[in-house]
């Protein structure tokens, strides 16, 4: 039982999640939530690699866009079925990852270099994109329809959100089961000290590579996601620097470095961001305003994000726990 | 733990201990230059199994480069490292924490965002996949140093003290065989002192080889087998602690050229 205890948030967050598509049956609050969760499985590899492992790219666009773009070609220049386009996809994700992290992380790049680099990847791949034709160039790709679970494709919006939660809950129990594990324990550990963590046999750079190479494939998942669920993506789309800023975003208002900071972060954002919408009517750009407003107001006062708000409730009980054992000593 | 002066020659092991060689560690001529600085200059000393061995010097005299070196996070220039009778020249840091060589940070590497117990739990990792396994064995640890009751406080509350325990700890639950403690002591009162000495005696009394960096004379006096003086960059003296600080060219090293004859006119004066 006590084992179980580190998931029981997860299992809360996925039990409310698992319920949204029973009782949301309106389309503009399902697209609200399918979209958002897209978003939030992608921060979630952002928050991998830059909460946990303290390595904060400015390009995960480049993740999301293989994803989507390799499962988009797979299926319609080689003919290929959906499922295995969704393995290929996140693969492909892995295998990017994989690539920048080794180029980056062997040349020692740390901080805003890192994150120039990664950016710097992003923008070469929408480039790319925008002008070779396998990639449809600037018209972008166009999945077939075809309706049918053999596809990935749904009739209704609420089983693809069911499927979106589920995939959104495994990668929740993912992340926290490596949270606890070895492997995050030394991640963590480079984070707050390179140096320290080396001289206690933490291999850093195939610990970073390990770590990129995660978050590349939960963020290319998300990228295939968004493909069968718009059916339509160009460079400009799924290469856009707005991808790599909204999971970011998302997972520092949600909390860095916490399992569950990027799918509250992404929801919060996304929440207000339509409230605002709503409220100020047809001011274009309004919500980025508030996103950044937000952002603001999160890094100043909140160093725990979202999910730091609730875990400070807590304290007391630490305080009357440990208070007994300062005595006895 | 003999506490015989150091033979200049390697060959004179007692047959007993042949194998494994008595020698944890040996530093051959090693040379470190940055640039136009030499920082170490074919400096050699050798660690005894079992034994405390102290590596004094004053400031700036190159202790912490060899140091980085002995643990690989720096290539020397020119000569040769050897633990257990294996060439680590140039190895990785956590190659050699995985073989058994631990260090300590002068200025202590706490992971700050971390708890004690978590902090520990990442050394601990090292040997013990499994994370039941490593928190049973990093609370064990962080007893043994003291730190028992501190386990789910955040390492940033920790003083100075505590923080050069939870430094000691980090690098004990790596399981070493030959520990590097770099100023351990530095920063911390009297009393503080007298309260860490006993731990790493212990430390050593478990079969745990120490090699210390260490300026609070009256510790290394107490603790060492053995001691090497490092003076810009080169090893002057070697041997009990008693010989090396009464060694004329240690007491120059700290206190100036003439400085030990000085000393001995005002201590005949006196008598």
């Amino acid at each position: 039982m006590s084992a179980l205890r580190p998931y029981l948030p997860v299992i809360g967050l996925g039990v409310l999640l698992a319920l949204a598509p029973l009782f949301v049956t309106s389309n503009v609050a399902l697209n609200f939530l399918v979209f958002t969760l897209i978003i939030a499985l992608a921060a979630q590899g952002w928050n991998l690699l830059g909460g946990f492992g303290g390595q904060f790219s400015f390009g995960h666009a480049a993740f999301f866009g293989v994803g989507a773009y390799v499962s988009a070609i797979w299926q319609m220049s080689l003919g290929l079925d959906a499922w295995t386009g969704f393995v290929a996809g996140t693969l492909a994700g892995a295998v990017t990852g994989l690539t920048i992290g080794f180029l980056a992380f062997r040349a020692g790049l740390r901080g805003s270099y890192f994150a120039l680099v990664t950016l710097a990847f992003a923008e070469v791949f929408r480039v790319l994109s925008n002008s070779s034709e396998a990639t449809g160039g600037a018209a972008g790709l166009l999945l077939p329809l075809r309706i049918g679970a053999q596809n990935l494709q749904f009739a209704d919006r609420s089983t693809f959100l069911a499927f979106v939660v589920a995939l959104t809950i495994l990668v929740l129990l993912l992340v926290q089961w490596i949270r606890g594990s070895r492997f995050g324990a030394q991640l963590v550990a480079l984070r707050e000290n390179e140096e320290a963590a080396r001289a206690l046999g933490v291999d850093v750079f195939a610990v970073k590579l390990k770590a990129i190479g995660l978050s590349g494939a939960i963020t290319a998942a998300a990228g295939v996601l968004y493909l069968q669920y718009f059916l339509f993506i160009d460079s400009n789309i799924v290469f856009g620097t707005w991808i790599s800023v909204e999971v970011l975003l998302a997972a520092i208002v949600g909390g860095l470095g916490t399992v569950l900071g990027p799918v509250v972060g992404a929801l919060a954002l996304h929440g207000l961001g339509e409230l605002v919408k709503h409220l100020a009517g047809d001011l274009p750009g309004i919500d980025l305003a508030v996103y950044g407003a937000v952002l603001v107001v999160a890094v100043a006062f909140l160093p725990g994000g979202l999910v730091g708000l609730f875990r400070r409730k807590p304290a007391p009980r630490q305080v009357r726990k440990t208070a007994p054992e300062g005595g006895r000593v | 733990m003999s506490t015989t002066q150091m033979s200049p020659a390697t060959g004179t092991l007692p047959p007993d201990e042949m194998l494994p060689p008595a020698e944890i560690l040996k530093v051959e001529n090693v040379t470190m230059r940055f640039g136009g600085l030499t920082a170490v200059n074919d400096a050699s000393l050798t660690v005894k199994k079992g034994s405390i061995t102290g590596l004094i010097g004053p400031n700036g005299a190159g202790k912490t480069t060899l140091f980085s070196i002995a643990s690989g996070f720096l290539a020397p220039t020119r000569g040769r490292i050897a633990f257990e009778g294996g060439d680590i020249t140039g190895v990785a840091p956590h190659r050699l924490a995985e073989r058994g060589l631990g260090r300590t940070f002068q200025i202590v590497k706490p992971f700050a965002g971390l708890s004690v117990l978590e902090n520990i739990v990442v050394g601990a990792f090292l040997r013990h996949p499994r994370r039941a396994d490593a928190e049973a064995v990093a609370a064990r640890v962080a007893a043994r140093v003291g730190l028992g009751d501190r386990l789910d406080d955040p390492a940033a509350s920790l003083t100075v003290s505590g923080r050069k325990r939870l430094e000691v700890a980090k690098a004990l639950a790596t399981g070493p065989k030959l520990l590097l403690l770099d100023e351990v002591l530095a920063g911390l009162n009297p009393s503080e002192v007298r309260d860490i000495i006993p731990v790493i005696r212990e430390l050593r009394d478990t079969g745990i080889t120490i090699l210390m960096i260490e300026h609070v004379m009256q510790a290394v006096v107490s603790l060492c087998d053995e001691v090497f003086v490092l003076a810009q960059g080169a090893i002057i003296a070697g041997g009990t602690p008693q010989q090396v600080v009464s060694d004329p060219k240690v007491i120059e090293a700290y206190l100036g050229k003439g400085a030990a004859a000085r000393l001995n006119r005002g201590e005949t004066a006196d008598a």
